[in-house]
């Protein structure tokens, strides 16, 4: 019941919003609210000090930042009440699924307003990005972090072993031989004390893993999620883990692992010598394992003939609908994704190079800076930056459903790992549940009148 | 009606009118606004789109409906005989002339006013594999037999008996509620029972316990309305134990999708606030239907000692 009130609360505020003009504050300025996620550490005072570079780059706005945990759930809530911020912080995942709800102001016109087209302005980002931007047609997103996830190896496990601690594996056969080489068991016990990869550590894409397979996951009108039987190849991979290891002793090991981000993390405690981590990695290696002997490099060759596989991902600005300064806000978004080519010195960094350079990431266009390519704290950033410009590169399907999608992949993930289900059966069972919810999702779009929205995503 | 109880009437209204403004608009308003909805095609954002018995009829062939109240059901069927009799055995315990009576009562009492998060993020130590302190008394016990301690969270047959487990550390609150109850029980019966030759267990089963009847029956009662509305635990311990730390789904493998969890994945990540409004009314049903079997079941005795 409790639940119930709650989302009734929530509708009885709901209505009134519309795209509006600016307001100007009695001390002459327009203030713009800004949501985002950034907390502490590096990565909030990297926003904090964009926001302020932004602030005194112009006399007529000031981006009022404010921390936001669950930043997605709270955007919605307050678009529905009427109040939202002028910008949200979400994320990639959000663009799909919060466009289709209203729940986002479409960039295109405050793009074309500004001089240029869409196709121009999208062409400065790296494709990849650019595609995070959009949905059905629109720009609806600008990116303010972006990144792209590589291999990370421990160089001391590597040595230990054997191996070349300067040459990752190149592919997927030296990957698995790397892996049973580096995996330990103790002497006395029997009982897991290291082991190469576990693709649950941590957990986050088992969906990216069926791409680098060469599988996929949407085509754009369907799912594909057990029909592409590369994706049922790289589930079988994926419990290989657990069936080569044991079960048992795959749970009793994988109990001990500490949160990612946190000094008991298996890669920052030795248990595990390799694992697939984003361009965010390096600084938090720095933060709880510092002199951590390691090394960053691409994917290693799943499908052959693909050496530049990659996964993307981003954290995104957007105006929620109903905002009450999108202009200004706008401009905001602008300045986070536009940069001065010609900066020479850190001073010279402007909006996506200040922000990505301060929070160690790479820049999202395709036009860096001299200083931010020479001069970026991150040493790795040259591998992330070749990712980012492969044309192998894959990011999450644009598709309104993707957190159910996102579950479902979870859930067989885990029955598959788990020796609950083969490959075959768990995907089996998670596409009969898409193929019900994108009908239901499709027959929602249809009911509320979003016809263009339909005809984009409907099987031809 | 004269003018004095016009009067009065006024006055009353005056006292009451905030707490009724406030119970129509934020509960009245929407319980009834949100059966509405759970006939609707509804999003939040956009206009509700009238369903008819589309989202109950769905409901029935959702398979996760059905995992997650399995799930809920079986932490209840667990959690409130268990928390009963540890409640109960504790009350008796503390209701006993002991030196440092108060102390131990503060003590039991005291984590039940901790707040779940701070409580969660503790238990996820008690159950960590590694360095956890269940694992740590287990595994000596364990070992004569050839078994370890099992992996808890991680492990989808163990992760719904450790938040059983955690559920006991809330017990507080019954009880002091029991220990309220003792304190009603007239003394004079337990001299009877003596006179009677009556040991400890039987003034217990034949005193003690038909005279706490309505208190037990009053604390069963809310905690079967508490456990089938786990939420915060599971979703904080699930997650964090299992990784994937960005969308909740009852990890490992579903074990822990109860059904709130489910319910609030639905309307907030979703969006289909329909489709939810609709699992919210069936919870409500279920709540109310083993509230009213629980209650016939207690009222044979309840009558008796009438």
């Amino acid at each position: 019941m409790l639940a119930a009130c709650c989302l009734s609360a929530l509708a009885l505020v709901t209505g009134g919003v519309r795209a509006r003009a600016d307001t100007v504050s009695p001390d002459g300025k327009v203030h713009v609210t800004y949501w985002d996620k950034w907390i502490s550490g590096y990565e909030g005072t990297a926003i904090e000090t964009t926001v302020a570079a932004f602030n005194h780059s112009q006399a007529r706005i000031v981006v009022d930042y404010y921390i936001t945990s669950q930043i997605d759930r709270k955007t919605i809530i307050a678009t529905a009440g009427g109040d939202p911020p002028d910008i949200a912080g979400l994320w990639a995942q959000n663009v799909s699924t919060f466009a289709d709800a209203e729940a986002l102001t479409p960039l295109d016109s405050f793009i074309e307003k500004g001089g240029l087209t869409k196709e121009q302005w999208l062409s400065r980002y790296y494709p990849v990005f650019a595609r995070i931007c959009q949905h059905g047609g629109h720009v609806y997103a600008g990116i303010s972090t972006p990144a792209t996830m590589a291999l990370y190896w421990n160089k001391t496990m590597f040595r230990e072993a054997g191996l070349d601690p300067d040459r990752p594996p190149r592919t997927l056969a030296e990957f698995n031989d790397d892996c049973r080489r580096l995996t330990r068991r103790d002497p006395k016990t029997g009982a897991l004390a290291q082991v190469g990869f576990l693709p649950q550590e941590p957990g986050w894409w088992p969906w990216a893993f069926c791409c680098w397979f060469g599988g996929s996951m949407f085509d754009g009108h369907s799912v594909t999620l057990a029909t592409n039987p590369h994706n049922v190849e790289a589930m079988r991979w994926m419990q290989g883990f657990t069936s080569q290891n044991g079960l048992s002793d795959v749970k009793t090991f994988s109990s001990y692992f500490g949160p990612w981000a946190s000094p008991t993390a298996p890669f920052f405690t030795g248990k595990l010598a390799m694992v697939i981590q984003g361009v965010w990695y390096d600084g938090y290696i720095a933060q709880y394992k510092p002199g951590l002997d390691y090394g960053v490099g691409p994917w290693p060759e799943a499908v052959p003939g693909v050496r530049d596989f990659g996964m993307a991902e981003a954290d995104i600005l957007t105006i929620p609908r109903g905002a009450r300064n999108p202009g200004a806000a706008w401009e905001f978004i602008k300045y986070v994704n536009s940069s001065n080519p010609q900066a020479r010195t850190r001073d010279e960094l402007q909006g996506a190079e200040l922000l990505d350079f301060l929070q160690e990431k790479l820049s999202p266009l395709r036009v860096w800076s001299p200083y931010f390519a020479q001069h970026h704290p991150n040493a790795h950033i040259a591998v992330f930056r070749k990712l980012a410009e492969s044309p192998h590169i894959v990011c999450i399907p644009d598709m309104g459903t993707w957190w159910e999608y996102y579950r479902e992949i979870l859930s067989a993930f885990d029955k598959v790992r788990l020796l609950e289900a083969t490959p075959e059966q768990a995907l089996a069972y998670s596409q009969e549940r898409l193929d019900e919810s994108w009908a239901r999702y499709r027959l929602s779009l249809e009911r509320h009148g979003q016809a263009a929205n339909v005809a984009a995503i409907t099987p031809p | 009606m004269n003018k004095r109880e016009r009067r009065r009437l006024r006055l009353g209204l005056a006292f009451t009118g905030l707490w009724i403004v406030g119970i129509g608009t934020f509960t009245a308003w929407p319980v009834i606004a949100s059966l509405y909805y759970s006939f609707c095609d509804y999003s939040i954002l956009k206009a509700p789109v009238w369903s008819g018995l589309e989202n109950y009829r769905e409901l029935i062939h959702d398979d996760l409906f059905w995992k997650s109240l399995r799930n809920t059901l079986f932490y209840a069927g667990l959690s409130v005989p268990l928390g009963t009799v540890v409640a109960l055995s504790l009350a008796l315990l503390l209701n006993c002339e002991v030196r440092g009576r108060s102390l131990f009562r503060l003590f039991f009492y005291l984590p039940s006013i901790v707040p779940m998060v701070a409580s969660a993020m503790l238990w996820l130590w008690i159950f960590n594999g590694q360095f956890g302190l269940l694992n740590w008394a287990l595994a000596p016990l364990l070992a004569p037999f050839g078994l370890h301690p099992p992996a808890w969270l991680v492990d989808p047959l163990w992760a719904k008996p450790a938040l059983v487990i955690m559920s006991l550390w809330g017990v507080g609150n019954a009880m002091v509620i029991y220990l309220a109850g003792l304190q009603d029980v007239p003394r004079e019966l337990y001299e009877a029972a003596s006179i009677d030759g009556a040991t400890g267990w039987r003034k217990f089963w034949h005193v003690t316990l038909p005279l706490l009847a309505p208190v037990i029956y009053f604390n069963l009662i809310m905690a079967l309305i508490s456990s089938l509305q786990i939420f915060t635990q599971a979703y904080i311990m699930s997650e964090a134990a299992n990784g994937n730390g960005t969308v909740s789904d009852g990890n490992p493998a579903r074990s822990t999708l109860f059904y709130t969890i489910y319910l609030f994945t639905v309307a907030f990540y979703d969006l289909r606030m329909g489709y939810a409004s609709a699992m919210a009314y069936v919870l409500f049903l279920i709540t109310v239907l083993l509230t009213w079997l629980a209650t016939r079941a207690a009222r044979s005795r309840l009558q008796h000692l009438n």
